[in-house]
């Protein structure tokens, strides 16, 4: 049985040693232009992964997920913000969930 | 001494903004830690040590799905990344008789937003304005999360449903504005999301995980991306990813 505690140590360890060792060991900046393409790229790669299909996968109709998802890229385009994007999606699911 | 106890208060200030957005994002994180079956105590915990949200949402994937403890390091590995370039950055802002602890404690508590407030101070860094920075806005961090465990624990399954996409659409305000400037980013975000999408419908690729699915894909399309489109110089310097807004405000606050 393997342990939430154990889980959460690996995650601050590992998250730790990633922020901590160029600020002590490595003290140089990062030059190499394929490396800061790659660092570039991966926050916006990993929250699209993260977020499709998961947003179906989550809520209990998967259409309702699917129609969050158009509705919270078209607020985030015309500038919602964080918030009113957030809050779209979830209105969209919690309507589409009354009626489906 | 004195100059320290400027700095820290600095920071304790410019970290309100901060801890506004913070807070939002974390009590929607709070709610898919109790959804992963963390309890209360375990999902503020991780966000006391962890301060990501991106890292922290794979970490709870990863629990959910009782990946092994190799996996787990990976893929927080891989999510996370990217603030290797912000640390090296700030070792280069920091005075260079910086002792060890101070680095440690500047490197625990980098996010993009401090991150953001710290590297656009004219001159040389003062670690305790990050200090300051990280207490005003972190321990919102946590609060949030505590607060939507707690609420993830308590509401009824369609309120569940409802709140559980909070954070994805915060997840899309923070990837869609800069792909709505660059047509690379937008063209990575469709063939990020439909690859990820067959993963999980064909037949063998479905079988993984949705851990090693998402550190297997960001690896390998953020590669490629970094092969076939290279950034300009300087392109990457404030874009962190992470959402803008709250970046801004601090640097207005800063610039004043």
């Amino acid at each position: 049985m393997r342990s939430n505690y154990t889980y959460i140590f690996i995650m601050f360890s590992v998250s730790f040693l990633i922020r901590v060792l160029p600020l002590t060991l490595i003290r140089k900046q990062i030059k190499n232009i394929t490396i800061r393409s790659f660092l570039y790229y991966v926050p916006y790669v990993t929250l699209a992964v993260m977020t499709f299909p998961a947003i179906m996968e989550d809520v209990e109709k998967p259409i309702a997920g699917l129609f969050a998802l158009i509705v919270g890229i078209i607020t985030a385009w015309f500038g919602g913000g964080l918030f009113p994007t957030a809050v779209a999606c979830s209105v969209v699911v919690f309507v589409l969930e009354l009626f489906i | 001494m004195n100059n320290n106890k400027h700095w820290f208060l600095k920071g304790l200030k410019d970290g309100i903004p901060i801890a506004m957005g913070y807070f939002a994002v974390s009590f929607a994180l709070g709610f898919t830690a109790s959804s992963a079956g963390l309890t209360v105590f375990q999902a503020t915990l991780a966000s006391l040590l962890c301060n990501a949200s991106a890292g922290e949402y794979a970490g709870f994937v990863g629990i959910a799905s009782k990946v092994s403890y190799l996996t787990m390091a990976a893929m927080i590995a891989i999510v996370n990344i990217r603030y290797l370039l912000m640390s090296a950055s700030l070792s280069q802002k920091l005075p260079e008789e910086t002792g060890l602890p101070h680095r440690l404690l500047v490197g625990f508590w980098i996010t993009d937003e401090i991150f953001a407030a710290s590297a656009t101070v004219p001159g040389k860094l003062n670690p305790f304005y990050n200090y300051g920075l990280a207490i005003s806005s972190l321990s919102f961090w946590a609060l949030g999360t505590c607060f939507g465990a707690i609420v993830g624990n308590v509401v009824p399954d369609n309120v569940v449903s409802a709140l559980g996409v909070l954070l994805y659409g915060m997840f899309l305000a923070i990837i869609i504005p800069p792909a709505r400037e660059n047509k690379i980013l937008r063209l990575l975000i469709i063939l990020a999301m439909s690859s990820s999408f067959l993963f999980s419908k064909l037949p063998v690729l479905s079988s993984i995980s949705n851990a090693i699915r998402i550190t297997i894909l960001t690896i390998l399309i953020s590669t490629a991306a970094a092969l076939v489109f290279p950034i300009k110089e300087d392109e990457d310097n404030q874009e962190t990813g992470e959402d803008t807004s709250y970046k801004e405000a601090v640097e207005v606050k800063n610039a004043q």
